[in-house]
């Protein structure tokens, strides 16, 4: 790298020390993806434009004092950690020409537009490879980049439902209900950083580049693996079924004495089930022999249900989820969002991180969820404001004098 | 195509119960689709896996769990019974690059001192240090400890979780990105690493905007069945799943350029078949916000979009969003699925024998310079390796 331009210098290594990408998109989906490799030391250059602007910064709740500003998105600053932010207007020739150049200084470029935005705007595969033959290019898109529907415009909570999430999600007697926000993006976050991480891989070994080709949809559909080889092989449909388990039972949640507190509990086997009845006080209802197996239980569930949540709803959750932890059940406490800010574990793994902001005063931003021992991630800056490394990126890195640069900007290519 | 991964092998050795050995087999086979040598280590009764129904045709034995198949394609397998064969899993390791395992069956020091550059990833419900480190918990518990569960399901009722489940999927995934990155870290400095990875705090990765509310504006989101908050300046929550003629379709009322051209399609959907919804056909789509409407405006919409929804199937549906370039999709199920043309055009399924069964597996999660890294073959038998394996390694 030929400089760190409001980077910090890294005080321990990281695993993607000295690698650069260039990102290009909006929402969800692709830039989280860079947010990954910034937390692991790659230098990542957010390229947006204010005349299109994300919709992280425009439309998106929350505002800083519920104030629309795009220094003042939340969501914005939260899924562009680690970044720098540079603003390009694509429209115009010159900014597509200022994006291939810094494209020939990147290892990996990420783009998350609908399938040939880009190269409409003269950065498809093609050209980015000329710039760099090497590269990694991840392409994500909503449904892959050919096929009938690959212009198809969508959002990620609604390719969720076509997935077949939802059909999974919910009572039997009423209709499915949302996975909240985007829930498939993050799946195709996550597929997205490992296939660029392998691509980086076999470039170390081979020299070679890759382009990958990411449909959400595909990436989402991993997840549904077992469900999709079940009507393959069975015919069967399977659908939503509340909070019951094809192996546990009981398995469930159930209220505590306080309002809306609830609490998740299984058990496995019979065994368990022995020291589940032991736990509740050996009551009579739960001395009965049928209830000694499986399926004795299974067939008595709903009745089941309703003795245990007599029990909780007599005591707090910590106790019921004390009780049984004690004996090695399987319980937990149905923790609101809020609460996992001030969850002991979470604290101890270091999950939430705080970082300041100009627009937003201070955002909190969150580690992986794997750690590792010798190159920890360093999740430490919000996303950038708009256009904040204009002049790092486009004189520090590309080398523009200070003339170039204030004609360019005056002709409005850093819109 | 060179193989993403060639050359690299990684052993797996399965968790104590039916969480950590579902977690470790999905970044393992994460792995080996991408081309790494998966080798996984079973105790002599095999992994628990085995034994979770639904089973193929229905016909429960240890080979034909679907979760079982859907999960250990791609892998070759072994059997040992640790601890005492650990000399054989430590022959075993000494040729692997990466072990990923359910619970601590190789700890930090045995693996730093044995072999410095393996990189270990280990996947728990909660992790390996903590005052939750060594707590049981299945996915019910790990969703719940993630404030996924608080955010779905009926206001009025308990919440609800996937019925399929997620969080091994999701901790799976993750513990295979870890694994990257530490072989990204192995490349500079020749050393490998202790992962440790967290179902719970996988699970909290699922629902990020709720996070940012509540940290930039302490509100709390919670579960509202079929609605979304999040959307409003003024709190109002818009539905997304709506009933239609035949099951559910997924839908919103939205602002921006696309919500705006969405809006517009279906009030001419609305008007070419002389649907009367005097409050929707009368919105000015140029200037409509949906950040600021009341709770009731949104309603009253609600009623008008939902009475229209009902006239008409999911596959009319499906066809007339892409007819006309707007948001929304149906609410699909495994048949929807593998009927979808768009999957079929990018040769997603790929069917692989599987007991004299031809099965459409989920081809691979992306495509490679254009090819999709394949199904190779199905999961393994019971030590149907052991003899391979163990000869080339004492070879």
């Amino acid at each position: 790298m030929t400089t760190t331009g409001g980077l910090r210098p890294p005080s321990t290594p990281q695993a993607l020390d000295g690698v650069r990408v260039v990102e290009l998109g909006w929402a969800a989906a692709g830039p989280l993806v860079g947010t990954y490799l910034a937390s692991h030391g790659a230098d990542v250059i957010h390229v947006e434009s204010s005349t299109a602007l994300d919709p992280f910064r425009s439309t998106y709740p929350p505002f800083k004092d519920n104030v629309v500003g795009p220094d003042r998105a939340g969501m914005f600053a939260f899924y562009n950690a680690g970044k720098r932010g540079v603003t390009l207007d694509l429209k115009q020739p010159r900014a597509v020409e200022l994006a291939l150049r810094l494209v020939t200084t990147a290892d990996v470029v990420i783009e998350s537009f609908p399938a040939g935005t880009l190269a409409r705007r003269g950065l498809g595969h093609d050209a980015l490879r000329r710039a760099r033959p090497d590269l990694v290019i991840l392409s994500s898109c909503n449904q892959g980049q050919t096929g009938p529907h690959a212009q198809h415009p969508g959002y990620g909570s609604q390719l969720t439902a076509l997935a077949g999430f939802n059909e999974l999600l919910g009572e039997p007697d009423r209709t499915p209900v949302i996975l909240y926000g985007p829930y498939i993006d993050y799946i195709a976050v996550g597929y997205g950083v490992i296939a660029v991480l392998a691509a980086l891989e076999r470039r170390r070994r081979t020299g070679e580049g890759c382009v990958i080709d990411l449909s959400q949809y595909e990436a989402g559909l991993q997840f549904l693996s077992p469900a999709l080889l079940e009507h393959a092989a069975n015919g069967t449909v399977p659908t939503r079924d509340a909070n019951h388990d094809r192996v546990a039972v009981p398995h469930g949640v159930y209220p505590s004495q306080a309002d809306d507190r609830w609490v998740a509990l299984s058990v496995w086997s019979d065994d368990e089930w022995g020291r589940f009845r032991a736990a509740l006080g050996d009551p009579e209802w739960a001395r009965q022999p049928d209830l000694g197996t499986a399926a004795g239980r299974r067939a008595r569930e709903a009745e089941l249900d309703t003795r245990i949540a007599e029990w909780t709803r007599d005591h707090t959750r910590e106790e019921i989820v004390s009780t049984l932890r004690a004996r090695g059940l399987r319980a937990a406490a149905v923790e609101s969002v809020g609460e996992l800010f001030d969850d002991p574990q979470l604290a101890h793994r270091r999950v939430w991180r705080r970082a300041a902001h100009a627009g937003l005063g201070e955002v909190g931003l969150m580690a992986p969820p794997f750690a590792l021992s010798l190159t920890p991630a360093r999740p430490e800056r919000a996303g950038p404001t708009l256009g904040e490394h204009n002049e790092a990126v486009f004189k520090g890195l590309l080398g523009l004098s200070g003339a170039e640069y204030a004609a360019l900007a005056a002709d409005g290519v850093f819109a | 195509m060179t193989t993403l991964l060639d050359g690299l092998r990684v052993i797996e050795v399965a968790g104590d119960d039916v969480w950590g050995a579902s977690a470790v087999a999905h970044a393992a086979r994460i792995l080996a689709d991408l081309g790494a040598d998966v080798i996984k280590v079973e105790p002599p009764t095999g992994d628990p896996v085995r034994a979770v129904p639904p089973f193929l045709h229905e016909r429960a034995g240890a080979d034909r769990g679907l979760l079982w198949i859907a999960l250990n394609a791609n892998k070759r397998g072994v059997r040992l019974e640790l601890p005492r064969e650990r000399e054989r899993l430590r022959a075993l390791l000494s040729s692997a690059d990466v072990l990923v395992q359910g619970r601590e069956v190789v700890d930090a020091a045995t693996a730093a001192s044995s072999s410095p550059s393996l990189v270990v990833v280990t996947v728990t419900p909660y992790g390996l240090a903590g005052p939750l480190a060594g707590a049981p918990a299945s996915d019910l518990e790990v969703t719940a400890s993630s404030g996924a569960l608080a955010l779905a399901g009926e206001p009025d009722r308990a919440p609800v979780r996937t019925t399929l489940a997620q969080s091994p999927f999701w901790s799976g995934m993750y513990a295979a990105m870890g694994a990257l990155f530490a072989l990204a870290a192995r490349a500079a400095t020749r050393r490998g690493q202790r992962v440790d990875v967290s179902g719970q705090a996988s699970m909290v990765t699922v629902h990020p905007p709720a996070c940012v509310h509540w940290d930039v504006a302490k509100e709390e989101h919670r579960r509202l069945g079929a609605f979304l908050i999040g959307r409003s300046t003024v709190g109002a929550r818009f539905r997304n799943i709506w009933e239609c003629a035949d099951g559910h379709v997924s839908f919103a009322i939205q602002g921006g350029p696309i919500g705006r051209h969405t809006g517009r399609m279906l009030a001419s959907w609305m008007r070419g078949r002389d649907f009367s919804a005097p409050r929707f056909l009368a919105i000015d789509w140029d200037g409509f916000d949906n950040r600021t409407l009341t709770q009731e405006q949104v309603d009253a919409l609600e009623g008008e979009v939902g009475a229209f929804f009902r006239t008409i199937t999911k596959r009319e549906f499906f066809a007339g969003v892409i007819e006309r370039n707007m948001l929304g999709y149906p609410v699909a199920d495994a048949s929807d699925v593998y009927a979808d043309p768009q999957l079929r055009a990018r040769a997603f399924w790929q069917e692989t024998q599987i007991d004299g069964t031809a099965l459409p597996f989920p081809g691979g999660f992306a495509l490679f310079d254009g090819e999709r890294p394949r199904i190779r073959r199905g999961p393994p038998r019971l030590g149907e390796h052991d003899a391979e394996v163990f000869d080339a390694v004492t070879a």
